[in-house]
Order: C-alpha cells, then sequence, then structure tokens
C-alpha cells in the first residue's frame, strides 16, 4: 500500500466517528481561547519578508501585516485602500497619491508619504510591474506627509493594477527604516499597518505563527471584498498551526484542534464532506493554471513542430483527473493561456488542444523536426502531488508518441535548481518540467512571468518570440477593455502557435473550516478580516 | 576512569570534524538551491541568480567550508537562509518537544520490552514466548506512520483520549505534556520495544543456561530474584548497549513522528531544513544529532561498569 493510499485509508477511519455527529474537543482544544482562529496554511512560513521571499505563503501572510496602496476586490478591479485619493495629470506622465488620515503603523509611528515612498522603491525592483515602471520613472518623491508623486518618461496605464494587484510581490508598505533595506536581503523587523500584528516571539518557523489584532488599525468605511473594503478585525488572535502532514491536519480539523485548514488535498475532501461539524467549499476561484513546460534552448524542444506535436496529442482530462480524480467540480480543459471565466479569458488559436487526440499527427510532427529517438529528460518533483501526477501522465504521452523518456524522479527543490541550468539535458540540463500558476497570476500579462518570450530574460526554458512579446506589450498599451481582448487574442494565438509552454488544465481547490466559523471566502488568498468564531 | 573519560570525550573531536566535513560536502554536492525556493516559482533566473549571490552561496567551496568551520569553532552554528535566526535558537526552540518525546519513548520502551524480553525467554517455547516474539515482528515490521494514524484514530479520535497532534511544553503542566506525548510515544516505541525485547530474551536465553542460575535455584532463590536479580544482571550489557545503539533509530523515527503528530520538534525542523536546502540548519542539526550519538555511546560504555564489575576503564 502506497503512503498516500494509507493517509486516505486513515483519514477515512478517523472520519467514522465524525458521522454520528462528531467528537468534542480534547480538553486541551477545550481550553484554547474562543477569540483565537487558528488555521492550518498551504505551506510553512519559513520567513517573512514579501518583498525578498515571494512565495504564496509568505504573501498570504504578509496580507495580515502590511496593508497596501490599492486592492484587488473579487471583480479583479483595483480600489483605494491607503490612499485616500489618486490624480493623474492629463499626460499621464504624473501620478499624486494621498494617503488616507490615521493610518498607523504597529509600533505607534503614523504611516506617511516616504514611507509609501521607500516602499514603492524596493517592490519595485522585484516586481516584474514595478521594474517596467521603474524603466520609465522620473521621480518617485514624498511631497507633504501624506503625498507622494511619481511621475514617468511616459505614460503607464496600468498603474493602479500594478500597485492594486495580488501577485506576489505585492506592494505592501512598511516603515522607510524597514523598506530601505536591499530587496535582495532580507528584513528582520516586521512592522507594518495591516489589520493584525505579527508576533514575533511567538513564532516558531515550521509549526507556528500567530497574528494578533492591531487595535489602532483604521479600516474602511466600505464593506471588505478580497484585498479592498474596511478589513474588520473580528478575532483577538490568529494562530497558523503548520501541519504538513495532510491526514494529521483532517483529524486535527474534525478534532476542533484546529478552526480551518487552507488545502485539503483531493483526497480527503470526501471525508471532510460528510463531517457534520465541516464546511467545504473551493478555496480560490481562480484556480491553477497547469503546466508542462519544454526547454526551447535544445532539441527537439527548440523546434516549434516538436512542441506543438506535443500539444495536438496531450489529454487535459488525463492530466486533471491524475490529479483531482473524477470530481468534474475541480477541472476544466484550458485551450488557451488564461484564466477561465475571467474577463481576458481567450481560447484563440487553442484548436490543438481540442477534439481527439492525434498521436499519428503528433508522431510525424515528431519526425519532422528531426527527433531521433534521443532521451528526453522530464524532471518530476515527487514530493509534490501536482507535479507527481503530471509526470506520470507525461512519461506516458511522451512515449506514446514515440518518444525515448528519461524520468527524473526528484524533489521540488532539486526541480528548482536543475531548471535554471542551460546545458544540454545529457549535460545536466533538461527537456521537461512540471508547474502550476495561480490562476491570479494568469488574468492577465502583467504577472504573468511564464506567458513572456523574450529569450535569456523569459522563464525557464527561455522562449523567444517576438510575435509573442509584442501582443504582451500591446496589452500593456491598451487604453480600454475592447484593445485589451484583442491584444490577449493575439498573444493567445501566438503563444498556442510557438507552442510557448503546454498547459495541462485547469484545476480548483478546496478549503475546509469548522461550522462555528463564518465569514470564509472564496478567495486566492484566505483574507481573515471578517471571519468570525463562535 | 577519569582519563578514560578524558579519552573519549578527545575521541569524539575527530569523529565530529569527519561528520562536519562529510555534511558539509555531501550538501555543497547535492542538487538544490535555497535561492530557488526563496525566489518563488514566479522569479525569473536573474533574480534567483542575485539571491543567490547576496546569500553568499556563489563563492568557493573551501571560502564557505573556512568561514563554517571558524564560525562552529567560536560556538556559532549560523543563520538560517530562509528566516534569518541563529541556528542555535531554532536549535533551542525545538529541542524540547523532540527531547521529551525520546524520554517518553525511552522510558516506556525499557520498561515494557526488558520485562517482555524477560518472560519470553523464562517460558521459552511457550505461548506467552511466541506471543512476544509475534509483537516484536510486528513491531520491527509496521511502520511508525501507521502506527501513528491507527494510534491517533483510536484514542485521539474515537475515545477522545489524547490530542491527534500537537505538543505542550512541560512547564505547562506534567499532565497536558504527557497528554500529547503518548501516542507519539508509544507509535515511536514500537519498533524500539521491539529490538530490546528480542535482544533481552536472547540475552537471557543464553543467562538462564549458566551454571551459576543453577546454583542460585538451587540454593533456592525465588524466579523473581533469580531472573531479575542474578539473570538480568548478567544479560545487562547487551541490553544497554542495544538501547544506546538504537537511539539512531529514535533519532531516525522522530523525523517521521513529529510529521503525523505535529509536533515543533527537530525531526521536522530537519526535514523542513533539507526540503527547502536550508544549508546552515541541516548542518547545526546533524551536528547535534551525531554528538548525541557520540556522547549516548559514551555513557553506555561507561555505564558498563555498573552491571559488570569485570570491567574497568
Amino acid at each position: 500500500m502506497e503512503r498516500r493510499s494509507f493517509l486516505k485509508f486513515a483519514a477515512g477511519a478517523a472520519s467514522v466517528p465524525a458521522l454520528g455527529g462528531g467528537l468534542s474537543a480534547p480538553a486541551l482544544a477545550q481550553g484554547a481561547a474562543a477569540r483565537t482562529l487558528r488555521f492550518v496554511p498551504q505551506a510553512n512560513l519559513a520567513n517573512f519578508d514579501p518583498i525578498w521571499g515571494t512565495q504564496y505563503v509568505v504573501r498570504n501572510a504578509a496580507m495580515l501585516v502590511w496593508d497596501t496602496l490599492y486592492g484587488f476586490d473579487s471583480k479583479l478591479q483595483p480600489q483605494r485602500q491607503m490612499v485616500e485619493s489618486e490624480e493623474v495629470s492629463a499626460d499621464g506622465l504624473t501620478w499624486t497619491f494621498k494617503l488616507r488620515s490615521g493610518l498607523k503603523f504597529h509600533d505607534g509611528e503614523p504611516v506617511l508619504a516616504k514611507d509609501a515612498v521607500a516602499s514603492m522603491a524596493r517592490w519595485a525592483v522585484r516586481d516584474p510591474m514595478g521594474q517596467m515602471i521603474r524603466a520609465i520613472q522620473n521621480e518617485l518623491v514624498a511631497v507633504d506627509d501624506r503625498t507622494f508623486r511619481w511621475s514617468l518618461k511616459q505614460p503607464y496605464p496600468k498603474m493602479l493594477l500594478a500597485l492594486a494587484k495580488n501577485n506576489s510581490p505585492c506592494s505592501f508598505v512598511m516603515p522607510e527604516r524597514i523598506a530601505k533595506t536591499d530587496p535582495f536581503q532580507q528584513i528582520t523587523e516586521y512592522v507594518g499597518s495591516g489589520p493584525f500584528r505579527f508576533v514575533k516571539d511567538e513564532w516558531v518557523p515550521g509549526a507556528k505563527a500567530s497574528f494578533a489584532k492591531f487595535d489602532g488599525y483604521v479600516p474602511r468605511e466600505e464593506a471588505a471584498d478580497w484585498m479592498a473594503g474596511g478589513k474588520r478585525v473580528m478575532v483577538d488572535k490568529v494562530e497558523w498551526v503548520i501541519m504538513p502532514d495532510p491526514a494529521t491536519a483532517s483529524s486535527a480539523l474534525q478534532n476542533g484542534e484546529v478552526d480551518w485548514w487552507e488545502n485539503p488535498i483531493a483526497d480527503l475532501v470526501p471525508l471532510l464532506k460528510r463531517n457534520r461539524n465541516v464546511n467545504v467549499d473551493i478555496a480560490d476561484p481562480l484556480g491553477n493554471v497547469g503546466s508542462f513546460r519544454m526547454n526551447h534552448l535544445h532539441a527537439p524542444f527548440n523546434d516549434p513542430r516538436a512542441r506543438r506535436a506535443v500539444l495536438m496529442a496531450m489529454s487535459q482530462e488525463d492530466y486533471m483527473r491524475a490529479l483531482v480524480g473524477d470530481n468534474p467540480e475541480l477541472w476544466k480543459p484550458l485551450p488557451g493561456f488564461f484564466t477561465p471565466d475571467t474577463p481576458l479569458y481567450s481560447e484563440a488559436g487553442g484548436e490543438p488542444l481540442k477534439g481527439k487526440r492525434d498521436y499519428e499527427g503528433a508522431k510525424k510532427l515528431l519526425k519532422e523536426a528531426g527527433y531521433d529517438g534521443q532521451p528526453i529528460t522530464i524532471l518530476v518533483a515527487q514530493d509534490q502531488p501536482i507535479t507527481k501526477a503530471f509526470g506520470d501522465v507525461s512519461a506516458d504521452l511522451l512515449k506514446r508518441i514515440g518518444m525515448n523518456v528519461d524520468f527524473v524522479a526528484t524533489d521540488w527543490g532539486t526541480v528548482g535548481s536543475r531548471r535554471a541550468v542551460k546545458t544540454p539535458p545529457s549535460q545536466g540540463g533538461w527537456h521537461v518540467f512540471h508547474t502550476w500558476h495561480a490562476g491570479a497570476d494568469c488574468i492577465n500579462p502583467a504577472a504573468y512571468t511564464a506567458i513572456r518570450a523574450n529569450g535569456d530574460g523569459a522563464w525557464f526554458g527561455w522562449p523567444k518570440s517576438e510575435a509573442i512579446e509584442a501582443a504582451r506589450d500591446a496589452w500593456f498599451a491598451a487604453p480600454d477593455m475592447t484593445a485589451e481582448k484583442a491584444a490577449i487574442d493575439k498573444l493567445n494565438k501566438e503563444a498556442m502557435d510557438f507552442g510557448l509552454y503546454a498547459p495541462t488544465g485547469f484545476f480548483l481547490s478546496y478549503q475546509a473550516w469548522r461550522k462555528n466559523v463564518s465569514g470564509v471566502v472564496k478567495a486566492p488568498i484566505p483574507f481573515f478580516w471578517g471571519v468570525t468564531k463562535s | 576512569m577519569f582519563a578514560y573519560i578524558v579519552r573519549r570525550v578527545l575521541a569524539t573531536i575527530p569523529v565530529m570534524a569527519i561528520v562536519a566535513l562529510f555534511v558539509f560536502s555531501l550538501l555543497y554536492i547535492a542538487p538544490g538551491d535555497p535561492a530557488a525556493v526563496i525566489a518563488g516559482d514566479q522569479a525569473t533566473p536573474a533574480d534567483v541568480e542575485r539571491i543567490r549571490a547576496s546569500l553568499g552561496l556563489d563563492r568557493p567551496f573551501l571560502v564557505r567550508f573556512g568561514e563554517w568551520v571558524f564560525r562552529i569553532l567560536r560556538g556559532d552554528l549560523g543563520v538560517s537562509i530562509f528566516t534569518n535566526l541563529p541556528v542555535t535558537r531554532m536549535i533551542a526552540q525545538r529541542i524540547e518537544p523532540t527531547l521529551s518525546l525520546m524520554v517518553v519513548t525511552l522510558f516506556l520502551a525499557i520498561t515494557i520490552a526488558v520485562p517482555l524480553g524477560v518472560v519470553a525467554a523464562w517460558k521459552a517455547g511457550s505461548w506467552i514466548d511466541r506471543g512476544v516474539m509475534a509483537f516484536a515482528v510486528l513491531g520491527f515490521s509496521v511502520p511508525v506512520f501507521v502506527v501513528g494514524y491507527l494510534l491517533a484514530y483510536f484514542f485521539a479520535l474515537e475515545l477522545d483520549w489524547f490530542p491527534v497532534q500537537g505538543y505542550t511544553p512541560f512547564a505547562q503542566g506534567v499532565g497536558p505534556w504527557l497528554s500529547n506525548l503518548v501516542l507519539p510515544a508509544v507509535a515511536l516505541g514500537g519498533v524500539y520495544i521491539a529490538l530490546i525485547a528480542r535482544i533481552t530474551r536472547a540475552t537471557m536465553l543464553e543467562v538462564l543456561q549458566q551454571d551459576y542460575i543453577r546454583t542460585a535455584r538451587a540454593k533456592g532463590a525465588g524466579q523473581g530474584t533469580m531472573l531479575f536479580v542474578h539473570a538480568l544482571k548478567n544479560a545487562a550489557v547487551p541490553i544497554v548497549t542495544v538501547i544506546g545503539i538504537g537511539v539512531a533509530l529514535l533519532i531516525g523515527g522522530a523525523v517521521v513522528t513529529e510529521s503525523v503528530f505535529a509536533i515543533p520538534g527537530l525531526g521536522r525542523l530537519t526535514v523542513d531544513a533539507i526540503l527547502r536546502r536550508d544549508y546552515p540548519v541541516i548542518q547545526g542539526v546533524i551536528l547535534l544529532f551525531s554528538f548525541v550519538y557520540v556522547l549516548v555511546n559514551l555513557l553506555i560504555d561507561l555505564s558498563y561498569t555498573l552491571f559488570d564489575p569485570r570491567i574497568r576503564y
């Protein structure tokens, strides 16, 4: 029996008593303060600098502690958050921002324009959109205590989007003394102006992180809506309890030892759904985009025909079922690169991923591309359920189209370093690796690093296509939604024809929480404002 | 005796030096890149490269090794690449749960396994003996995580006697502390109990054939006195040796047990550090484990003199 199967069995067995009405929490759990919300995050909070380290778990924790100038609402529109008003000059070159009054950092100091300036300067070094702004920046200066000005050499219509987006790194505002830290060095002080303050003394990396309600926080008047609106905190404290073992997290949730689990694995969801003390629902409606990433530097995938061969033979259903099982609620086919059900979603050029899979056609294309049976090195991280499932399906797919598969079973840490190697696969490089992109990152090209095709500067695989880059630029320059959609259709088609990468499908995941907890919303980030615990 | 202890303590220095060199070299040549983990999946290769440079991971082996050794000689294990916290502080945060787990497991294992082994030897060939040996085979064969899940199911979820997970510091009371440790200790102790019970039985069988046991019996010594005073004391040296060697089993088992029961101990710290390639933490923890292992074996060697007066150092 494989360990994962056993987990399912163990958790299944654990759910049996819960069917009868659930179990009372043990004495230890009952002793915990009712006003403390215990949350099991997706991963360990190993560092806490959301600009230096851009993992999603760091971003999610940072969202409690640091506030942003703007924030996305659930309609993916930027809304003012720390900013009271903004003004853009008629030529679009000068942006002037005024901060809300009464904003305070957790150390009691007021939030000033100089803090925002230093924070944006640090963020702009690391963020792709920030880098674009920085490249055309004239100056970024504080005008007075509450006002700062960003003047540019050319208009940047996506300014508010850049400052509001939820992709990592977000434009968090820190005190100037902290924000002046080199963006490639880690900060050591965790002082923000968000609705929670970080309790550093209670931080045990790998085990626990605590966030206490910040009484000095001034929420906006509007209702909370994702990163926007009034972030009203309804609990005294949020404790993140790190649980690497899904079966343990499942049992702890059923037993009332934790209140909210961010990402239950698909195998355990049916059991949690049967527990009448637990709610289960989709976590993030923007989901994830699976990726079969090819190396454009080396044969055979340096030839677009070989990449297209993969697209025409790939069955996204196989990938998705391997990952989420038979639940059709959890996946969709994705004949494109952008997140389904979002305004810019496009299927232009997506025909190779639709209809019956064409293995013979793929073999023919591979032959035309000059594939001669050389080993195809696939890096498969076995410690990530998603990449493991994808890797197994890919090995089968490539064999079906006549490729000689060199299956490198390894861990994610090794994939992370080896995918950066540009040498030929026979000398330590690679042909294929798998990953997934948060759907929130794929709603447009702004933070979608994987859609770049600027050669050496591109994401791993280093695709190079001027047509794709031109379409991306057209989106940035687009003055309205019609122009944006046209640019995205063009980009999607070019990327599909070029075989930029092979999307393996769109998939969703669940979250689960105790029924005495309310206010949990579906969002790309677990938001703790508005969440109550009875 | 004192000279022996000094000699043994001095002998640990080259052992630790070899461990240090081995650990550092192994991590240097192992694939993986903490900079890539820090940068996140969306980072560009250039970002990863700059982070690597800022962490000093692009410097030559000898420079990094030299700096590390120099720091260790000053008692400084360095700073975690990820948390920016001193490794000594991270170990200090995690040592109590692991130590508690090991102590409770050792206590459980010795108090259960030794009597079981003695009784099995005394009743050799009987159903009791077969039962104990069957239990020992099970203990060896069933993985720790399987035992852990089953215990959690029956005793935490079904009977509601213990919590499913977590750790309560000793300072918050013996009851809560023990309540969190019972299930993990039983899960972890299974293989250890099996090992000690088997070696106790085997050694006792041999001792029970000795002339001095026959003499004790002839002199009218009771079964209890004969078994636990005359026989067990003479069988103690191999048993104690196995207990010492088994500490390595405990350390390895703690990694799994701490994950299954979400105990924030050194085992989980080690696994997390390995997965992230947090080199200073991995190096620090392995050095600590090696030191503990060497120390435990020294104590075991010294304990021989208590059980066998013929042994002198």
